[in-house]
């Protein structure tokens, strides 16, 4: 018979302490996930990085992960952006009266394979329902915790003229997969979330140079909307190349149909890099090679000119605005 | 990538050539790929009243409000339409004091929505030329067959042949839309061309683009009218003969408001007498609207290419996609868009 999650699971009962024991414990054990009120963790010596995120993407499932998966990456990643090895991870859901115990248990597993891939343990957590129509389905919130690599010294604040500035693949895949997802367009593409933790693929890079300015993930808002970011914080301009940005045929053809912008729409496993240019070649190289980031490529420079401002050179050699980011995102994406 | 066409536009040492593009897909294009900035001072590109939200009156918007509010139905509507500014408020406003409103992505899915919703009463708005009014034709004809009787249009469609003739001599040729071509055909482009008005149909690619103008700074070098068709791989000589014959079915020509231009006699359309029953002007009884537009914004001046947007006194101050005062700034065709979003200043 299918289960499906009661008010009673949420009551700190019996039903919690099964549902504890059954489904979370089961996929998240590790020597810290205890029962008792608090993790109790050894130090870590070193700068610390720490961040948490909310996570309410609809639907919960789409082509290339879940909600669960994506909410181990988006902290996990996060962590990386600032050259933190993401070391320990809570959790906290929110779930809807009547969510399938199959589903959650599918989200569980997830989250799991995901965490263990980057490296991360789920040492606390706590679980919370709330009745039919308060949420949509399940809600999650991380935090987490990472030990700052020795060396690395990474800010939004730090692009520099003269840095090069390189997307780790291609562009836009998490948002046209929702949009897709959600099949209110009746348009159908083979076109899957780039959802990926990506501490591999920083490290890779860290491993290379430590010279590295600015890491960020683009996520909502998209790599657009993280260069725009980039020329407020580091009062600098930024040019980029349209024709050598990656971007999926199948994402491009969406776009095309729908007026989207590929730049604009979000990412979960991108980061955008911004170093010294002399070690742009040599980034693009261990990129190539990794798992994730295989089609990454160098679009663009940070300039001295146009400050705050990011420019479009086209294919046909002329120069335009990249239109700055307005309110015309998609909601509920992560 | 191919220069050649490029060249030709760059090698033109003639007398000054205006050049209209008639369509709002064309104008955010040639912005998005910077084509103003590269062609040679004596080509000037003009923007035209192609954007169906632009030319579409603001009684049209009062009209849809006055539905909503007083008739009590469900207005279904392209997204554009929302922030269109009314007389006295657009729909966004107008569904924060309670109408119903529903963005839908074709007019078939607001004839959907009537049938699964028989309780309420489901108006779309129809605006667009040629190219989205047999989506139109098409919602209204499958709603007679399935005997949906809650659901009509109101109509604001407009079709660009006779528009053609009224801004004859505004430009020395046009970019004609590709995708109204593809509907209507060659044919009447070249009936244009024997009264003396040139263009080139045009696709929406930054070559397709260029290989237009390259066409139309040969052809005004001989010296002839000229009507041709560089987006082939769309438009076929004959247009979309079953496409032609779902407007005539449904929908006969009437005279049409176009903001910035007046009435042009002929250049509008509306339900004919058989589809009547989904007029929602007779079903609703709709009182007669002209609608106030706000007398600092000069879309209209814009849209006849008399002025450019940044001359408009409230361009990028009160007036931004944001908060937008006129149609051209809301549409993200609208050329007040288009510069706000793309232009280097």
């Amino acid at each position: 018979m299918e289960e499906f999650i009661t008010l009673a699971h949420g009551s700190g009962g019996r039903k919690t302490s099964e549902l504890i024991g059954n489904l979370f414990k089961k996929y998240f054990a590790n020597d810290y996930l205890t029962a008792d009120d608090a993790a109790v963790l050894p130090g870590l010596s070193g700068r610390i990085a720490m961040t948490t995120d909310g996570f309410i993407v609809s639907p919960c499932e789409f082509p290339g992960g879940n909600i669960g998966k994506l909410s181990i990456c988006g902290t996990v990643n996060d962590l990386a952006c600032m050259g933190a090895k993401p070391t320990y991870l809570t959790c906290s859901f929110v779930i809807e009266e009547g969510f399938p115990v199959a589903k959650l248990e599918e989200i569980a597993a997830a989250m799991a394979k995901t965490a263990k891939e980057a490296g991360v343990s789920i040492v606390a957590g706590d679980t919370k329902v709330a009745g039919r129509g308060q949420v949509d389905g399940v809600f999650i919130t991380t935090t987490g915790v990472g030990l700052i690599e020795e060396g690395a010294d990474l800010s939004g604040a730090y692009a520099k003229p003269g840095d090069a500035i390189l997307v780790t693949g291609d562009v836009g895949r998490h948002g046209t997969t929702i949009l897709l997802a959600r099949d209110e367009y009746g348009i159908e593409a083979d076109v899957t979330s780039d959802c990926a933790p990506l501490w591999g693929t920083v490290k890779s890079m860290l491993d290379e140079t430590k010279d590295i300015h600015v890491l960020r993930d683009a996520t909502r808002g998209g790599v657009g909307t993280v260069l725009y970011e980039i020329a407020e914080e580091s009062g600098v301009g930024i040019t980029i190349n349209e024709a050598v940005i990656p971007v999926d045929p199948a994402v491009a053809g969406v776009c095309g149909m729908l007026g989207l912008e590929p730049l604009y729409l979000a990412c979960e496993g991108r980061l955008v890099v911004f170093a010294p240019k002399e070690k742009a070649e040599a980034l693009l190289t261990v990129l190539r090679q990794g798992k994730y980031s295989e089609s990454a490529a160098i679009i663009g420079e940070v300039t001295d000119d146009h400050k705050g401002r990011v420019v479009v050179r086209t294919p046909i050699g002329s120069e335009t605005l990249l239109p700055p980011p307005g309110g015309e995102l998609l909601p509920r994406i992560c | 990538m191919d220069t050649r066409a490029l060249d030709i536009i760059r090698g033109y040492n003639g007398r000054p050539i205006r050049v209209m593009e008639v369509c709002g897909t064309h104008t955010h294009a040639i912005f998005k790929f910077g084509i103003r900035n590269i062609l040679p001072d004596n080509i000037k590109l003009i923007s035209g009243p192609g954007c169906p939200v632009c030319v579409t009156e603001t009684g049209f918007i009062d009209e849809a409000i006055y539905l909503a509010m007083e008739k009590g139905v469900t207005i279904t509507t392209f997204g554009d339409l929302v922030r269109v500014p009314g007389t006295e408020m657009n729909l966004a406003g107008a569904r924060a004091k309670g109408a119903k409103l529903k963005i839908v992505y074709t007019p078939l899915d607001a004839a959907l929505y009537a049938k699964d919703h028989p309780d309420e009463k489901v108006v779309f708005l129809s605006v667009g030329f040629e190219t989205t009014v047999p989506a139109a034709c098409l919602a209204v004809k499958k709603a007679k067959e399935w005997g949906v009787s809650n659901f009509s249009l109101l109509t604001a469609n407009k079709t660009m042949d006779e528009a053609y003739r009224v801004l004859k001599g505004s430009a020395d040729a046009f970019l004609y839309p590709g995708h109204v071509s593809a509907i209507s055909g060659m044919g009447i482009l070249r009936e244009l061309r024997d009264e003396g008005i040139s263009g080139v149909v045009c696709g929406f690619t930054a070559d397709e683009i260029l290989t237009a103008l390259a066409i139309i700074v040969k052809k005004i070098e001989k010296g002839e009218p000229f009507a041709e068709n560089a987006y082939p791989r769309v438009v076929a000589d004959d247009g979309a003969p079953i496409a032609r014959k779902l407007i005539a079915e449904t929908m006969q020509p009437c005279e049409a408001t176009w903001r910035g231009i007046g009435t042009i006699p002929g250049s509008g359309l509306e339900l004919n007498s058989e589809y009547e029953a989904f007029d929602a002007r007779k079903v609703y009884d709709v009182p007669e609207m002209h609608g106030h537009p706000n007398k600092a914004c000069r879309c209209g001046d814009v849209l006849m290419g008399r002025i450019k947007p940044h001359e408009c006194p409230v361009f990028g101050k009160v007036c931004t996609p944001e908060h937008p005062i006129g149609a051209c700034m809301v549409s993200s065709e609208g050329t007040c868009s288009a510069y706000y979003k793309y232009d280097l200043g």
